[in-house]
This record gives structure tokens, C-alpha cells and sequence, in this order.
């Protein structure tokens, strides 16, 4: 696989962002770098602003103040950006479709998208499964799929959305598995989760989000260990955060 | 009924009269629904994408013009095809060229009212993802048709039907000629008047018999699009 060194779209840095759409402030005044390394693991409750932090990282969001930028560049496109929603949306092809379509829509020469597909299908473990509709594909194999269809973007950065929200534990290893496998070949690895289990087995950051803020950020060892605030060591003893 | 054993004999006796009729009433309604299609689809899509001042003004429209008269359609083509209408000088009044454009004005805003339903529906689900993979507003459009083709066989068959029961606008521009612009639906209406009903009824069968053979074949052709492609 010819994953290249991650570079152009990192570090996104979020200056003082808001997003607020109506009267409801979704993320109030966040402040990050996400810089290239290890994973960093969103966590915090519903609603507290983790999906809309992704979007807004990946550009699919517009800040309602504050600014965003990718590489200190503002406006960057979504060329070596990707995502995996938490519903991803399968296309009505089948599941070697759906990665020729990525593969196609990221410029990848016809000849070389043949090649490419077998790799991403081999890394994701659906060499199998290339001639089944993709919406027939089980919700492992499908956000297995989403996977494979967002790396034949050859990202420098891997935006994921709840990843292993309502698998079973076979299927979350298995995403667990391939996001560790992505992640050693350089791509950075942004991830959000409210399962504080898949947050110790794969972050190498932390960022806890309560009510669109921003309550703690860290190495995760630091973070697990020694929680700076009240509201990160709640979340940590498994108490509810309201 | 004596009139419907002649009908019936007329039918599978393959009178020739009967299948030219037959012939020249799919190659208009065919044609128009492919014109239609052409112009209805990518329309639809257009509007399904797209976000501009009026836009629900234009849906109203759209969805209106579904019940477009066919008599008012069939007079505007009329004066505009005649001879001393702006068009006249193509020499096209009294013709099957008529009578397939003025069906393809027919069955477009069809298309594309139901093609805008359709691919707004899909453009709900997918809009995340092929702007996450910065696919262009012609690749999105592209990329919604294909993907909902099987869903708009059912749209190309509400345009084929509303053309192959149309009389009132052919009849106007075409003329009901003899051999030359006579359908099924305008030979029915004149054998009726004329008293001939072996005929008319022999029309109908045969018409009503296209109607389910077309919805059958594109049911089936949906079905399997989908047993394949999901």
C-alpha cells in the first residue's frame, strides 16, 4: 500500500472555534491541535460536541467564529482528508464498486485502481465480499467497507466517527485492528468515542468534550492516571456527566 | 359479443392495419419518454442539488405542470408548428415528429418532478459522503442518476404511461392521417365515433396488453437491478 508521510493538511489547528446552529451552541470556543502521532480519542457523553468537532476538522462543518486551518492553510480542500461516518452511507454498488468509486473520485489512474482495490479490500478483510452489494454487507463489514472506501483517499489524516458504536465485540476487534494497522503506516488518527475502553486501548491522546467544551486534553496515560479535573475524573469513574 | 371475438381475431390474426397502428404508437410514446428522460432527469437532479432563491416556486411549478392538459399542449405545439407559426417553416405539423414533441412536453415535467423526489431522497443519504470525498456538483449528479436508476424505472414508466394514454395532444399535431400519424389511442377514439368497435376494442386490448408487458419487464428489470447492485 502506498500510503505517503503524513504532511499537507496537518497540524489542524481550531482557533477559539464556535459552531452553533440557532440558539443551541454545539462547540463553544474550542481551542485544539491535532498534530501528527499517535491517535487522538475524542470522549465525552452524547451531545457533547465530538461529531461535530470531526466535521468541523474535516471540513464539513463551518465554523460560526473562529477559524480553522489545515497545514496553516484556511479553504483547504478535502484532498488528503477523510472520514468514516458513524452511519456510513453505502452506495448501491457493490462493495469492490464502492472502493473503485473512491479510488476514481481520489484520481487514482484506472490502471492502478484494480491493484489498489484488492490491497484496501485484502486490509480490511473483504477480498470475500468484492462482488456483494454493498447495502447487503453486515454493520461490521460495512464500517469495514467505509474504511477501505476512506483510505483509498491515501489520507494523511483519519477522521472516525464512532467507529464501533452498536457492533459486536468480534466486529469491534476487527476495526480496532485495522485502525492500529492504519495507524502504524503513518496516518493520523482522530477518533471519537463515548466507550472509554476503546479510548484506553487506542488513544495516544485524549481530549474530553463536555457541552461543546473542550474539559481536558492529554497523553492518554496521563489522562487515565492522573485526570486534572473534576469532570474528567467523574467520566473516567464511569459517573454521568449531565 | 360478437364485437369482441372479432377484436380478438383481429388481434391474433396479426392484421396488418392493426400493427402498423401498434408500431407507430410505441415509436411516438417510446421516443418521447426517451426525449423526456433526457431532459426531465438531469433537471430533476439539478434541483435536488441545488439551493437558489424561488426554488420551492420552481417545485410547485414542476409539480404542476404533471397535469399540463394535453389539448393545451397539443394547441400550443399546433400554432407554434403550423404555417404561419414561428416553427412552421420545419415543415413538421401532421407528423410523428409532432406528435413526439409534443408528448416529450408532455412527460418531462413528469420525469423530472419524480426524478427530483427520487434523487433529493438519495442526495439526503449520500450528501455527507461525497462531499467528504469532494466529488463535483457534475459528479454528484451523475453519481445520484446512477445509483437511483432502479428507483426511476418507476418514474420512466409513469412517463411511458401518461404517453401511451395520451390522445388529446396527438391528435391535434398529428392528425390521426391514415397510415402515416394514427395511434392506437386516436384510432380507438375515431372507430368509436366511427361505430367500428372490433377495431376500437381490438386496440384496446392490444394497448392495455403493452401497458402490463412494459411494467412487467420493468419490474422484473428493477428487481434484478437490485438482487445485483443492492
Amino acid at each position: 500500500m502506498n500510503m505517503r508521510a503524513p504532511t499537507a493538511d496537518l497540524p489542524i489547528i481550531f482557533d477559539d472555534v464556535t459552531v452553533a446552529a440557532g440558539a443551541v451552541t454545539i462547540l463553544d470556543r474550542v481551542t485544539l491541535t491535532l498534530a501528527s502521532g499517535a491517535p487522538t480519542v475524542l470522549i465525552g457523553p452524547n451531545g457533547s460536541g465530538k461529531t461535530t468537532l470531526l466535521r468541523t476538522a474535516m471540513g464539513l462543518t463551518t465554523p460560526t467564529q473562529g477559524r480553522v486551518t489545515w497545514g496553516a492553510q484556511e479553504n483547504c480542500p478535502p484532498t488528503r482528508r477523510a472520514i468514516v461516518f458513524q452511519r456510513p452511507a453505502m452506495l448501491r454498488r457493490s462493495t469492490g464498486g464502492n472502493i473503485r468509486y473512491a479510488l476514481r473520485a481520489a484520481g487514482i489512474p484506472r490502471p492502478e485502481r484494480k491493484t489498489r482495490m484488492r490491497e484496501l479490500l485484502a486490509l480490511v478483510g473483504l477480498e470475500h465480499l468484492a462482488g456483494r452489494p454493498a447495502r447487503r454487507l453486515s454493520g461490521g463489514e460495512q464500517q469495514r467497507l467505509a474504511l477501505a472506501r476512506a483510505l483509498a483517499r491515501d489520507p494523511a489524516v483519519l477522521f472516525l466517527d464512532e467507529p464501533t458504536a452498536s457492533l459486536d465485540p468480534a466486529a469491534t476487534k476487527a476495526i480496532e485492528d485495522i485502525i492500529r494497522a492504519v495507524g502504524r503506516r503513518g496516518i493520523k488518527i482522530v477518533l471519537s468515542t463515548h466507550d472509554l475502553s476503546e479510548a484506553r486501548r487506542l488513544a495516544g491522546e485524549v481530549v474530553l468534550l463536555h457541552r461543546g467544551r473542550i474539559i481536558e486534553t492529554g497523553a492518554a496515560t496521563a489522562f487515565f492516571n492522573a485526570p486534572q479535573t473534576d469532570e474528567a475524573g467523574k467520566f473516567i469513574a464511569g459517573e454521568l456527566l449531565v | 359479443m360478437p364485437d369482441d371475438v372479432s377484436a380478438l381475431q383481429l388481434v391474433l390474426a396479426g392484421d396488418p392495419a392493426l400493427i402498423a397502428i401498434v408500431r407507430l404508437s410505441l415509436l411516438v410514446s417510446l421516443s418521447a419518454v426517451f426525449f423526456a428522460a433526457l431532459i426531465g432527469v438531469p433537471f430533476g437532479a439539478l434541483i435536488a442539488l441545488t439551493r437558489f432563491p424561488g426554488r420551492e416556486g420552481v417545485i410547485v411549478a414542476l409539480n404542476a405542470l404533471m397535469g399540463l392538459p394535453p389539448v393545451v399542449v397539443g394547441l400550443a405545439v399546433y400554432l407554434m408548428l403550423s404555417r404561419s407559426g414561428p416553427l412552421g417553416s420545419w415543415g413538421l405539423l401532421f407528423t410523428p415528429q409532432a406528435m413526439i414533441i409534443a408528448q416529450t412536453i408532455l412527460v418531462a415535467p413528469i420525469m423530472a418532478a419524480l426524478a427530483r423526489q427520487t434523487i433529493e431522497d438519495l442526495w439526503v443519504e449520500y450528501r455527507d459522503e461525497l462531499t467528504a470525498m469532494n466529488i463535483r456538483p457534475a459528479g454528484r449528479v451523475a453519481t445520484l442518476i446512477w445509483d437511483a436508476r432502479f428507483s426511476l424505472v418507476t418514474t420512466l414508466l409513469a412517463g411511458f404511461g401518461r404517453a401511451a394514454a395520451e390522445v388529446g395532444a396527438i391528435i391535434i399535431v398529428g392528425g390521426n392521417i391514415d397510415g402515416f400519424t394514427r395511434t392506437m389511442t386516436t384510432a380507438i377514439a375515431l372507430e368509436t365515433s366511427k361505430g367500428d368497435l372490433s377495431l376500437a376494442v381490438g386496440l384496446g386490448m392490444v394497448l392495455i396488453a403493452i401497458v402490463v408487458a412494459v411494467n412487467a419487464l420493468a419490474w422484473g428489470v428493477r428487481r434484478a437491478g437490485e438482487r445485483l447492485a443492492g
